[in-house]
This record gives C-alpha cells, sequence and structure tokens, in this order.
C-alpha cells in the first residue's frame, strides 16, 4: 500500500487503519524491522519490546476489525524509559535501575495503552533526565539523526531521534527543564510539554517533582493533539494533578491566527542567539504576522535569573528524590557490602553516572544546614518573581513566541566537560517549568549546515489549546516540519 | 523516689500515637498490626521509582480531633515537608512529616498526679507524619532483614512543652493523653505494640535557676513505667554529674529496662542534617474553618468533661471521678455499673465507684488484668451493687460473692440463690438462732447484764456465724438487746 | 560562598556517594563554578517576595480512608537484590 509507512503521521496513518489498508501488526513490523537497521546508528532505544508490539498490535487489529478503534489503536510510539512499564524493564539511562522490572504501570502509557496505542519500546534519555545531550545515559549516547556526530538534545533525546529517524510515529517523553522542547528542536520534530499538573506524574520515575511533566514528541502539531488527549487528564493517584476537564484539542485545533497576540520577550533575542537561528527566528515572526497574528514586544526582565533559579530548585529535589536508590529494594547493588553504610554509598557511587552524582551533591549541599536560606529558600522567591513575569505579559498577549534553543544542535563531547556551558543550552526553556506554563517547539527552519531549528510558543496556564492551534495554523502554511533526515 | 531537694526536675515528652485508620496514610495499603513480613506493602509505600502519595482524609480528620481534644489550635493552612536521612527501614530516603506549619499548635492537657492538685501541661504542636517500616536484628545470622509492613501508618507526633517536674507528672501525662486518644478512638495507645510511642527531654537545673539545664533525650521507652524509672534514672544520673563538677553532655541514650539503667547511643557519625523542605508531591493542605467547626461539633465526650459530670451529677469525689475516666473502657464500665443499680431502683453511684475502684481494681491489679480483661463484667457488678443496696446481702457477704464472680464469673443473684447467701430479715427464722446462742452462752448473759455490754459483739458473731453471715446484722442486735434487756 | 574538600566530604557523607579521595578536587572545581553561578540570584533583591514551591497553586486533594490494595509482597520482593524468608536482606545493621 505504502511504500513506507514510517514517514507518515498518526493522522495520515490512523485513516490508513481504520479503513483497513493496512494492519497494525504490518506497521509495527516495519517499524521494528526499521528499528533493527537504523537503532544501532542512532541509540535511540534502549529495550525493544518485540513481543509485547506484535501482541498489542495484534489486539488493535481485532478492535479496529471490528470498529471500535479510536485515533490511537494501532499506532506504534516509543516510551521514553523513565515511565514505569509493568512487566518491561524501566531504566531511566542508569545502570541504578539497569535490571529493574516494575510490577506497575504509569498512568501515562496506561491511558496510551487504553487508547490502543502500540509501545514498541523504551526510549533512551540522559540518567534520570539528567541532561541535556543525551550523553550520560548508562546505555550509551545518543546521536542526531540530521548529524551523527551530534548530540540530539536531551534528556528525551532518544524518544526525539526515534521520531525523527522513523524508528516511531510518536514519542512520549519529559519535561523538567526543556527535556521535551530543546531535543525536539535540535531534530527538528514537535513537542509539546504541558501545563504542570495537566498529566499525571504517576508511574514516571521523579527528578524534580515539581517540574516534571509529561508530553508528546511528534511530526506535528496534530499528532501532539492527539496524543495528548488520550494523556491529560486528572488522575486521583497523583495529588498534583489538575482537576479540571480536558478540552478537545482537535476542535480547537484549526482556529488559526488572525486576530492573536503573540508576544515577543525581547530578552530572548538579546545575546547568545547564534545568527542562524536568529534569522530563522525572524522569518517565523514574519509568517506568524502573515497568518494574521499580531506581534507584541513585551518584557520577562528574570529571564536571566531561570538558570541559576533551576540548578539550586531541581537539584535539591533531586537529591531526595534519588534517595530512595540504596540498593535494598531494587536495582543496583554494589558486591560484597561490609556494612550497611557500605551498601548505601557503594551502591549509589557505582550506580549512578557523573553528572546524576554531581546534581545530588548540589542538591544536597543547598538544603544543608546553614545554605538553605542563601541558595534554596531564595530560588524559591526568585522562581515566584519569574512566574510573576509571565503573569504580568499573560495580561497583554495570548501567547508568546521564542526561540527554543538559542543554537543547533552541538558535537557530541563538545560540552561534557563544562557543566555550566551545558546547562546554559536550556536558557529558554527553563523559566517554563519554573513558572508550570504550557510550551511547544515546532520546526521552523534550519541552519546554513542543515541543522534543524526550532520555535517555542509559549501559552497561558491550561491553554494547550491555544499554542497546538498556533502551531498547527504555522505548519499549515510551511514544510518545515516534513522535512526528514537522510539516513 | 527521693530526688535532691536541691534540684528541679525538667521534662518534655514527644509521643508518636499511630493512628486507627483503616487504610495507610498515603496509599491503600491496610494498617493493621502483626501482620506478616512484607504482606501489607505497595509500590507507594514500599518507596519503588516513580510513585506519589495521596493524603488519606482520615488522617486529616483524626489530626483536627485531637487538636481540638487539647484545645490547640487547628491551622487552616498546614504544609508537608520532606526529613531527608538514610536508613534502611526508610524506604524513600526521606520521611514524609510536618516541620514549619503542623497542623496543630498551642495545645494544653490537664494531668492528676497521684495526691497532688490538678496541673496544666502545655502542648506545643501537633504534626501528622508517616512511620518507618522495621530492622530485624534477632538471630538471623550474617544479616538484618527489613520489614516494610509499618512504613506508611499515619502519625501523629505530640510533642509538649518542658512543662513536667518529676516522673509523676510525665506518667500523669502520658496517661490523660493516651485516655484522650482512646476517648477520641484514633489509636489505641499500646505501648508494647507501638502504637504509643514516647521519647522524654530530660533535664536538672537548681531550684530557682532560670535557665533550663542541657538536656538528653531517653528513647526506648515501652511503657509508662518505663518512662518514669528512665526518668528517675536520668535525673540521679544528671545530678551525679553535676555534683561531681562535670557537665551534662547532649545525647540521646537508650533505656535497657532490663538492666534498670540506660546507655549513650553511639554518636551518630554525621550530626543531624535533615535538609527538611516542602514535600513536591503534595500541595498544602487547607482545612476550612467550617470543617473544623462540624468535628468540634461531633466530638465525644472527653475524660475531663465526663470527670466534671461524675463529680456534679454524681457526688463522685475528684479522685474517683478521675480513676473512673482515665481510661474509655474504665468510664464505659462504671456507666454500664451505674446504670443497672440505677434501674434496679437503688440508684447510688458513690457506692458503685467504691465497688469499681477499691475491689474491682485492687483484684485487677493484683491479677495484672486490664478492665477490659475484668472477669466480672460490669453488668454483673452493678447487680452485686444492687443487691447490697437492697439489703439482701451484707457487704461482707457481697465481698465474698465477689470473690466467686472474679474466680468463676457468674451473676451475682444466682450465685446468692444457689449458695443460700441472701440475707435473713425474717425475724421469727433469727428469734430462734438468738435463742439458741443466748443459752449456749449463758457466761457470757451473765456478764453483759452485769453492765459488760461490750460482750454484745461477740454474741452477734455468734449468731452470725450460725447463720452463716446471712442474718441481718441490723436485727441480730436489737433482737439481742431486746432479749438481755 | 567557597566550597572546600570538607564541604565536598561532608556533603558525599550526607548524601550516601562513596566519593573516592582522587575525585574530591574534581567536585571542588566543578561545585564551585556552578555555584558561582548560582550566586548571581543574590543580586536580586526579594524581600518580600513569597517563596514557590509548587508550580501551579491548588489545593490537597485527598483520598477515602479505604483498602485497596492487595498483598503485593512476592512482586516486590522479587525486584530487590537479597531476600530471605520474606524480608529483605541487608547487612546485619548494629545499633
Amino acid at each position: 500500500m505504502f511504500s513506507d509507512p514510517t514517514v507518515l503521521s498518526i493522522s495520515q496513518l490512523a485513516e490508513s487503519l481504520k479503513k483497513r489498508q493496512i494492519s497494525s501488526e504490518d506497521l509495527v513490523n516495519s517499524f521494528l524491522e526499521r528499528i533493527e537497521r537504523i537503532n544501532p546508528e542512532v541509540n535511540a532505544y534502549i529495550t525493544i519490546d518485540r513481543a509485547g508490539a506484535i501482541k498489542a498490535a495484534q489486539d488493535a487489529d481485532n478492535r479496529l476489525d471490528a470498529k471500535q478503534g479510536g485515533p490511537l489503536t494501532g499506532v506504534p510510539i516509543g516510551v521514553k524509559d523513565l515511565f514505569c512499564t509493568k512487566e518491561v524493564r524501566t531504566t531511566c539511562g542508569s545502570r541504578m535501575l539497569h535490571n529493574f522490572i516494575p510490577p506497575y504501570e504509569s498512568t501515562v502509557t496506561s491511558r496510551l495503552k487504553a487508547a490502543g496505542a502500540v509501545m514498541l519500546g523504551k526510549t533512551n534519555m540522559d540518567e534520570f533526565a539528567m541532561g541535556s545531550s543525551n550523553e550520560t545515559s548508562f546505555f550509551g549516547v545518543v546521536k542526531n539523526p540530521w548529524d551523527l556526530t551530534r548530540i540530539p538534545g536531551g534528556s528525551s533525546g532518544g524518544s526525539a531521534a526515534a521520531v525523527s529517524a522513523g524508528l516511531g510515529v510518536a514519542a512520549i517523553g519529559t519535561d523538567t527543564g526543556g527535556s521535551i522542547r530543546q531535543p525536539a528542536a535540535l531534530t527538528g520534530i514537535t513537542g509539546i510539554k504541558p501545563t504542570y499538573g495537566r498529566v499525571s506524574r504517576f508511574g514516571m520515575v521523579a527528578f524534580a517533582s515539581s517540574l516534571d511533566q509529561a508530553g508528546p514528541m511528534t511530526k506535528t502539531a496534530e499528532d501532539a493533539a492527539l496524543l495528548l488527549q488520550a494523556m491529560a487528564g486528572h488522575d486521583p493517584k497523583d495529588a498534583t494533578s489538575i482537576d479540571s476537564p480536558v478540552p478537545d484539542y482537535m476542535a480547537s485545533l484549526n482556529d488559526g491566527l488572525k486576530g492573536r497576540k503573540i508576544g515577543v520577550p525581547e530578552e530572548y533575542f538579546a545575546t547568545g542567539l547564534s545568527t542562524d537561528v536568529a534569522s530563522v527566528i525572524e522569518e517565523a515572526k514574519k509568517q506568524f504576522q502573515d497568518l494574521g497574528a499580531e506581534l507584541v514586544p513585551v518584557s520577562l526582565p528574570t529571564t536571566k535569573q531561570a538558570i541559576p533559579t533551576y540548578y539550586v530548585l531541581a537539584p535539591a529535589e533531586a537529591s531526595s528524590n534519588l534517595a530512595r536508590y540504596d540498593g535494598i529494594r531494587f536495582g543496583y547493588r554494589c558486591e560484597n557490602p561490609q556494612d550497611i553504610k557500605d551498601l548505601f554509598t557503594r551502591s549509589r557511587a557505582e550506580g549512578f553516572g557523573s553528572e546524576v552524582k554531581r546534581r545530588i551533591m548540589l542538591g544536597t549541599y543547598v538544603l544543608s544546614s546553614g545554605y538553605y536560606d542563601a541558595y534554596y529558600l531564595k530560588a524559591q522567591k526568585v522562581r515566584r518573581m519569574i512566574a510573576d513575569d509571565f503573569k504580568a505579559a499573560f495580561t497583554k498577549v495570548d501567547l508568546l513566541l521564542t526561540p527554543t534553543t538559542p543554537d543547533t544542535a552541538f558535537k557530541l563531547g563538545a560540552k561534557t566537560d563544562d557543566p555550566v556551558q551545558m546547562y546554559l543550552s536550556d536558557i529558554f526553556t527553563i523559566n517554563v517549568n519554573l513558572a508550570g506554563l504550557p510550551a511547544i517547539s515546532i520546526p521552523c527552519g534550519f541552519s546554513r549546515d542543515n541543522l534543524p531549528i526550532g520555535l517555542q510558543l509559549i501559552g497561558r496556564p491550561l491553554d494547550e489549546s491555544g499554542i497546538l492551534s498556533a502551531a498547527h495554523a504555522y505548519q499549515q502554511a510551511t514544510e518545515w516540519h516534513t522535512r526528514k533526515p537522510v539516513l | 523516689m527521693p530526688i535532691d531537694p536541691h534540684y528541679e526536675t525538667v521534662i518534655g515528652l514527644e509521643v508518636h500515637s499511630q493512628l486507627r485508620t483503616k487504610s495507610k496514610i498515603f496509599c491503600g495499603c491496610p494498617n493493621i498490626f502483626g501482620a506478616e513480613a512484607n504482606t501489607q506493602i505497595c509500590p507507594v509505600c514500599a518507596g519503588f521509582p516513580g510513585v506519589l502519595p495521596v493524603m488519606n482524609r482520615e488522617m486529616v480528620n483524626m489530626a483536627i480531633k485531637t487538636g481540638l481534644a487539647i484545645n490547640g489550635t487547628i491551622n487552616n493552612f498546614s504544609v508537608f515537608s520532606r526529613k531527608n536521612y538514610f536508613y534502611p527501614d526508610s524506604p524513600t530516603g526521606y520521611q514524609i512529616s510536618q516541620y514549619d506549619l503542623p497542623i496543630v499548635e498551642h495545645g494544653e492537657l490537664f494531668i492528676n498526679p497521684e495526691g497532688q492538685s490538678k496541673k496544666r501541661v502545655g502542648v506545643t504542636r501537633i504534626h501528622m507524619e508517616v512511620d518507618a517500616g522495621k530492622s530485624l536484628h534477632e538471630g538471623i545470622v550474617g544479616a538484618s532483614w527489613v520489614d516494610l509492613n509499618r512504613v506508611g501508618t499515619p502519625l501523629l507526633e505530640i510533642v509538649s512543652e518542658p512543662d513536667m517536674r518529676s516522673s509523676e507528672e510525665a506518667g500523669a501525662y502520658l496517661k490523660k493523653l493516651r485516655a484522650i486518644l482512646r476517648f477520641l478512638e484514633v489509636c489505641d495507645g499500646n505501648m508494647e505494640e507501638g502504637s504509643f510511642r514516647c521519647d522524654a527531654n530530660v533535664s536538672v537545673r537548681h531550684y530557682g535557676a532560670e535557665e533550663f539545664g542541657t538536656r538528653t533525650e531517653l528513647k526506648n521507652l515501652n511503657s509508662i513505667r518505663n518512662v518514669m524509672r528512665a526518668i528517675d534514672y536520668e535525673v540521679e544520673r544528671q545530678i551525679d554529674i553535676i555534683e561531681n563538677g562535670d557537665t551534662v553532655v547532649q545525647e540521646t541514650r537508650l533505656w535497657d529496662a532490663n538492666n534498670n539503667s540506660s546507655r549513650s547511643m553511639r554518636s551518630k557519625e554525621d550530626a543531624h542534617d535533615y535538609r527538611y523542605f516542602p514535600e513536591p508531591d503534595l500541595p498544602p493542605l487547607t482545612i476550612e474553618q467550617s470543617h473544623i467547626d462540624d468535628i468540634r461539633a461531633r466530638l465525644p465526650e472527653l475524660p475531663d468533661d465526663m470527670a466534671k459530670r461524675f463529680q456534679d451529677e454524681m457526688g463522685l469525689s475528684e479522685y474517683d471521678a478521675g480513676v473512673l475516666t482515665a481510661s474509655k473502657e474504665m468510664a464505659s464500665y462504671f456507666e454500664i455499673a451505674n446504670q443497672v443499680v440505677t434501674v434496679a431502683g437503688k440508684k447510688n453511684a458513690k457506692a458503685t465507684a467504691n465497688w469499681v475502684t477499691v475491689e474491682l481494681l485492687g483484684r485487677l491489679n493484683k491479677n495484672g488484668l486490664e478492665i477490659e480483661e475484668s472477669p466480672v463484667s460490669a453488668t454483673n457488678m452493678g447487680k452485686l451493687v444492687a443487691l447490697i443496696q437492697s439489703g439482701d446481702i451484707s457487704g461482707k457477704i457481697a465481698k465474698q460473692v465477689f470473690g466467686f464472680m472474679f474466680d468463676d464469673g457468674g451473676d451475682p443473684e444466682q450465685i446468692v440463690k444457689e449458695k443460700g447467701l441472701k440475707q435473713v430479715t425474717d425475724s421469727s427464722a433469727i428469734n430462734s438462732e438468738v435463742d439458741q446462742v443466748l443459752a449456749a452462752h449463758p457466761e457470757q448473759v451473765e456478764q453483759y447484764r452485769g453492765g459488760k455490754t461490750q460482750i454484745l459483739g461477740f454474741l452477734v458473731g455468734k449468731v452470725m456465724q450460725a447463720t452463716r453471715g446471712k442474718a441481718n446484722p441490723a436485727m441480730v442486735n436489737s433482737l439481742l438487746k431486746d432479749k438481755l434487756g | 560562598m567557597s566550597i572546600t574538600a570538607d564541604t565536598v566530604k561532608h556533603v558525599a557523607n550526607l548524601a550516601r556517594l562513596d566519593i573516592p579521595a582522587d575525585e574530591v578536587e574534581g567536585y571542588v572545581e566543578q561545585l564551585s563554578q556552578i555555584l558561582g553561578l548560582m550566586d548571581q540570584l543574590n543580586s536580586l533583591p526579594t524581600d518580600g517576595v513569597e517563596p514557590m514551591s509548587h508550580a501551579v497553586e491548588m489545593l490537597m486533594p485527598a483520598r477515602e480512608d479505604v483498602v485497596v490494595n492487595s498483598d503485593a509482597r512476592d512482586l516486590l520482593l522479587a525486584c530487590a537484590p537479597d531476600t530471605e524468608d520474606g524480608h529483605f536482606r541487608v547487612p546485619k545493621i548494629i545499633e
């Protein structure tokens, strides 16, 4: 039927699946075959669940045959390896969990499975989601499908590379400081981080609990809407999950840009932006105007404070969240522990990689006696100011438009020895997490060396509809999101 | 225990009470004691990756109840924090607790130490937190075992002001607090099973000193008696140190009940640095005032109110009222017994109280039994008192009957009937016994008539003996007097 | 605020991380560098600003007091590196 079904979007595939022009099982086999061929180069997956995927595809085919399928039924996706999946190994990219097979399922994956999506496998990631380049995984670096000598971004780098390289129709990622949007931008795909609390965190291995949020990584904004529809909604198992109805994202997808006010925060264009990114974003702004939006200059004065604020708060929470990895109940345990303290300190030292240890140290330090007020409490206050800046901006505009990253994907290894430089690459995405807002990254052009560039749209709390429809309008008028790397 | 009169003891108590919710604090596992190891656990309480806590509504309600019962302020806004420390029985590596914004502050309770007047003890705060699991060591070769069943049991930590001045006051505080928790039905107060645990902060100072002395924290106190013994021991130890010119070291000491002594817990390698910070998985807890008012309106009668009622309406002494309201079981035992006496038309709360506090509690204590284990039911106790009140049996016979009841159980009416112990009030029957006694003791009759009237007691005794105690002593007295003229 | 080798050792102990002696200097350097980045927060006046610990302002939900879990012992123990007789097994703990 199709020469290569792996290039299609969810909405394109759903139609064919529904009409039974293609079976989910055939589709899954096409992807598994492609994964087998290409994954060794890209390293997007840690675990392939071949048997589970085929079984799920057969179930989906039965439902489709009985005309009981939904828009996701039979659609093969990748899932970041920090969502706990029952009976499927969940490693979090860490030696610590290299052998962990959860006896329970995350809310996100159970909802997606209930909607008929087929999980191909678990995608690679920075260890415990700590990283911006996907170089900290215990299971090896992920490579950018557009240039295998470059990073795909992180921490959901495996999910991004999988979608970009056609190793899944879509993938699920998580975003604590940009971990969906930054790799989406660097691999030329669409990625949305919903409002904090819109998607349940239950069963998602925690990095920084007050910032973590799951979201879809897709070929189009429309696909993102379809997946988010299935993922979002209140979960009684997550006390921070928002208890308000989920709007119909597809119903508003074609709302268009006419009359919408889009703020352009001047601080995002001040310094540090590469010339390629700057000129591509300039073009995109014009496109938005052409589509009927009104661009309004706004100011977010605390923008520069986001990085230090984040790198106090996120490691602090992480240092506590990662205390449960102690070698007793699951995961890695050191050989021949001499006593209980030795069991703790060596299991943790050997089970965690260097970036995770660095952040645990940092987080422990900023919470420790004598430093709490100077770092942690101070950062909590600045966090409030950052959130207030956004609040003020959203009294004047409906959306904000920014570059997703200051530059395109860098070379593998370029920043591994310089944590500060690495941290600075999240400068445009982090403040959105601190404020808990929804934001989407969409492809908006390429650099002169043919690397993807992403544009970020930030919305008001719970206005996923607004950013999805704006992104969709842009994608209807442009073709950047349809470009694919040659592998 | 006599304490050096130059020193004053200062005691503050921290009580951890396990709440009797059906499920655990943050997950749906059963909250029960004594199950087979690790059978009451799920990924949430066992601290597995990715799971999240969700608050048990009943836990909050129980905390509010307790706060109201001790006259505390219920904070409409309170926050959960993480207390970070590594220990094998703390699976998350942190304890979810409350730190700077607890649910209850500024409470108080009133204690009645034996032989002393009522005293107020301040309650600084009550906060909600989660219990840890257990590590098992004994009898395990080369290893320890971890049982996580207890992890997630809801705990209230109740912290007193340093207002107590003797081990007796500390004991009275614990009894009163335990009674309140039991009256509220929030905690079963079983110290041996660990559902009511106490750490004591103890210091001494010279009388009149403004500043507190250096305090030590006593742990492993698994009964009220042990709390009191440990405090007495610690006070002596501290005074000895000071008298020897040394200084008391601030430390945690472990009480060893078997050796009646305490030892310093190996000073922790690292000074505690718990790195408290607000629990990001739980939004702040807000409680509507109307909800608090609702709970207040439905509070059960508490020990102090009940004791006051016993005094005002039944005329009991403050002491008896205190004893009878020391526990919910005690109070309800007394009230049932008293009800039986009243229904029998022989209302006499004082007599009932007396029988319960003296005879019954005396025998229970001697046998190491709690009121709820009493072989004499409250109904039967009431019947016994009613039998005395109606004159069916004498007090002396009643004690005999009570003995039968305590040893073999049973209904006193039946016992009296079966054993023929009913008091003889038929004057003709007593008359013949009196005549026989007088005939048998002419010498004593002679002496009485000669003016030695105190001999009457001997003759009464002989009649009672002959009737095996069943004759009404008053009737015997007057008949004898008549006949001896 | 400056980080020393002692700070690193103290923090590593709190975090229960075994850091070999030859790695301590590396941590001193990197943590100092990162904390240098954070010190720029001090230039921002924050008097009277309410600290923010949750991304979204919401009230704590609560669940009903109902037992829902069945015994998961065997499933959970199956994840553990060392178990014995229904328990998680650890090196002897000395009080």
